[in-house]
């Protein structure tokens, strides 16, 4: 069977995270995967075995320093040495602009925001903000392909060790370097782009993202917001959804405050069931949701976060 | 290619002429490509004329020789970008447009503005928008620096450039944030973060008009015409197919116990 090489990046703890199973599950149906470990020790590469990897390639040279191009390198030569038959990354800024450069690198068709890819390589994406879905192929070289979260089931672990080969990726060619990073203060919430559940506040919070979190937190979601409350401070850039945030598709958006912008809408009206809690009743949002209140975020949310506690019985 | 100290910049700023998304936009023809009447500059473009003119302007603007030159690849209309952009104030503009290029991918896109930046002389520094609105794949900008081995310092919120030719950019991510260095040349790519695009004024409409416009076909950049369009793409749409609509569901307007009725929306959706 044919090599799939999945590009798993820095894992936080020493588990692949749900992203990267489920691309690795991806893998295992189209062939056989094989990863391109840019981060973390030997024996979390290793570890991969359990999802069903074979080779575990790691880089010889140290990847963080530089922005994408030493990443990308490191991965076109993962493919090269792997004979891959395709290469599969998570559709985040990073992994499409590294996806970019490995597109060049091997002649390759590069194929975004993928939700499917059929055992011929076909792949299945939303287009235009989701209202076309269409079916394209990479017709040069092999499918390069950012895959979006939630599109697949995550792969389970079972018992295996990979194979773990040190890779010499050779020169990055002009790069920037990373002079700072500061990571996002943990939240203990789910990522945004992986959630299953994602509750959104938007202007209609006027300040307070309390009653947003309180419901989300009875679901187990993550926070999301618009542009207007991400610009006025209430809450980080990170969690903005949209065409200039992060893209969702969870299987529960509420949006709450949120009047439903076309930039907003770009962002999450894939989502599988939509629901929409805002004051005014002829609030653009109403048209995309399949469950509609008019009414009060401020007591709307935390008598629903309230409700289902007591559900649960706690 | 001009030393980045202390004299004059160079700057090219990459602009799209996208459909409006205001409107409905539609795919069709046999490579299920986008309708392009109701077109304007991309409204994420716009960023990146703003940074390329504060940058000039932060070296003395064009008295101080300092040039920001617009292109835009696309059809004859896709010049009316190239025009918006003189009128927010660069200094001129570049249209490459040949028939052939109709129905490039990301690849195909990149080798031909790769071909007109070599064409063209080179730049100190080429600015990008984050991504078009019609594509959206955001491939383009690292692919051109791949192609012209630049350092790519892209997705910036905020941008500086110091005396010496160092630009410094903040990235911000899912990860949190970044503070990235390369000196010139490179190749930036900005969010809508990064500024406040201006409007032109009846001043600067007036001066767009005096401006220069340079058409490029293919030929005159050395790229032939198998090279880009469908023949020179390296990915095809099979098929394409529009999303039903949403259908609007059930509304209702809360008499004090619509967070209730919510949770019993959500039982009987199992997703609780
Ligand atoms: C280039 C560009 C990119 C953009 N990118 C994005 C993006 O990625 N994501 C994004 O979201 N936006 C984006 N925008 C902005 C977008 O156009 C809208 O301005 C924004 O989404 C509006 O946010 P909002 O719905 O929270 O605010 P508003 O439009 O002001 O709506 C607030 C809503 O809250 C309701 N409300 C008020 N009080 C309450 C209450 N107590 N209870 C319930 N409801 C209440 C109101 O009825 C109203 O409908 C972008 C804009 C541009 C120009
Ligand atoms: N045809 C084009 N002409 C000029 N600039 C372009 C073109 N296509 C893409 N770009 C630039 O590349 C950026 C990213 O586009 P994309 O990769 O298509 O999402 C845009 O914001 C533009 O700055």
């Amino acid at each position: 069977m044919a090599n799939i090489l999945v590009y798993i990046d820095t894992p936080a703890g020493e588990e692949p995270t749900k992203a990267q199973r489920e691309l690795l599950a991806l893998a295992a149906a189209l062939g056989t995967p094989v990863a391109a470990v840019a981060a973390g020790s030997a024996d979390a590469a290793a570890g991969l075995g359990a999802y069903g990897v074979t080779t575990a390639y790691t880089s010889a040279g140290d990847l963080d320093g530089l922005l994408v191009a030493g990443k990308a390198a490191f991965v076109a030569a993962a493919a090269r040495a792997a004979d891959a038959a395709a290469v599969l990354l998570p559709n985040t800024g990073e992994g499409k602009e590294i996806a970019a450069r490995v597109g060049i690198k091997l002649s390759s068709g590069v194929i975004t925001d993928a939700t499917g890819i059929a055992p011929d390589l076909t792949v299945t994406k939303p287009v235009l903000a989701g209202s076309y879905t269409v079916a394209a192929r990479a017709v040069h070289g092999i499918p390069v392909v950012t895959v979006k979260s939630n599109s697949v089931d995550p792969a389970e672990p079972g018992a295996g060790t990979a194979h773990v080969v040190e890779l010499e990726a050779g020169e990055p060619g002009p790069a920037a370097r990373i002079t700072g990073t500061a990571a996002k203060p943990a939240s203990g919430r789910p990522a945004l782009q992986e959630a299953r559940i994602v509750v959104a506040g938007g202007r209609g919070v006027d300040g307070d993202f309390g009653p947003v979190e309180e419901l989300a937190d009875a679901l187990g979601a993550a926070v999301g917001a618009s542009r207007a409350a991400t610009d006025a401070g209430w809450i980080g850039h990170e969690a903005q959804v949209g065409q200039t945030g992060t893209t969702v598709s969870p299987q529960l958006y509420i949006s709450a405050g949120i009047s439903g912008a076309i930039q907003q809408k770009a962002g999450m009206q894939t989502s599988t069931v939509i629901v929409a809690v805002n004051k005014d009743e002829d609030a653009p949002v109403f048209e995309i949701a399949d469950f509609g209140v008019v009414g009060d975020l401020a007591t709307v949310l935390p008598q629903a976060a309230a409700e289902i506690r007591r559900r649960r019985g706690e | 290619m001009s030393d980045a100290t202390g004299t004059p910049l160079k700057i090219l700023v990459l602009v799209k002429h996208v459909p409006d998304a205001q409107f409905d936009r539609h795919l069709s023809g046999p490579g299920h490509t986008i309708d392009r009447q109701d077109s304007i500059l991309s409204e994420l473009d716009e960023y990146a004329v703003e940074a390329a003119l504060q940058l000039a302007e932060s070296r003395g603007g064009p008295k101080a020789g300092n040039t920001v030159t617009a292109l835009s690849m696309g059809p004859e209309a896709a010049a009316s970008a190239v025009k918006k952009s003189l009128q927010m104030g660069a200094t001129d503009g570049v249209h490459l447009t040949d028939p052939a290029l109709a129905g490039s991918d990301s690849a195909a896109t990149s080798l031909a503005l790769a071909a007109a930046v070599r064409h063209l002389g080179g730049f100190d520094l080429i600015v990008t928008g984050m991504a078009s609105t019609d594509g959206e794949t955001s491939l383009v900008p690292s692919q051109l620096a791949e192609r012209l081995g630049l350092p790519q310092l892209t997705l910036a919120s905020r941008v500086e450039l110091d005396g010496d030719g160092i630009l410094t950019v903040r990235r911000d991510g899912e990860f949190g944030s970044q503070t990235v260095q390369a000196p010139l040349p490179a190749l930036l790519s900005v969010t809508d973060q990064a500024n406040e695009p201006r409007y032109p004024n009846f001043k600067s409409i007036i001066a767009a008009k005096k401006k220069k416009v340079r058409t490029l076909g293919l030929a005159e950049i050395g790229v032939s015409t198998e090279q880009v369009g469908a023949a020179g793409s390296w990915t095809r749409v099979l098929s394409a197919e529009a999303r039903p609509p949403r259908q609007a569901g059930t509304i209702i307007k809360d008499t004090g116990d619509a967070g209730i009725r919510l949770v019993d929306f959500l039982a009987d959706q199992k997703l609780l």
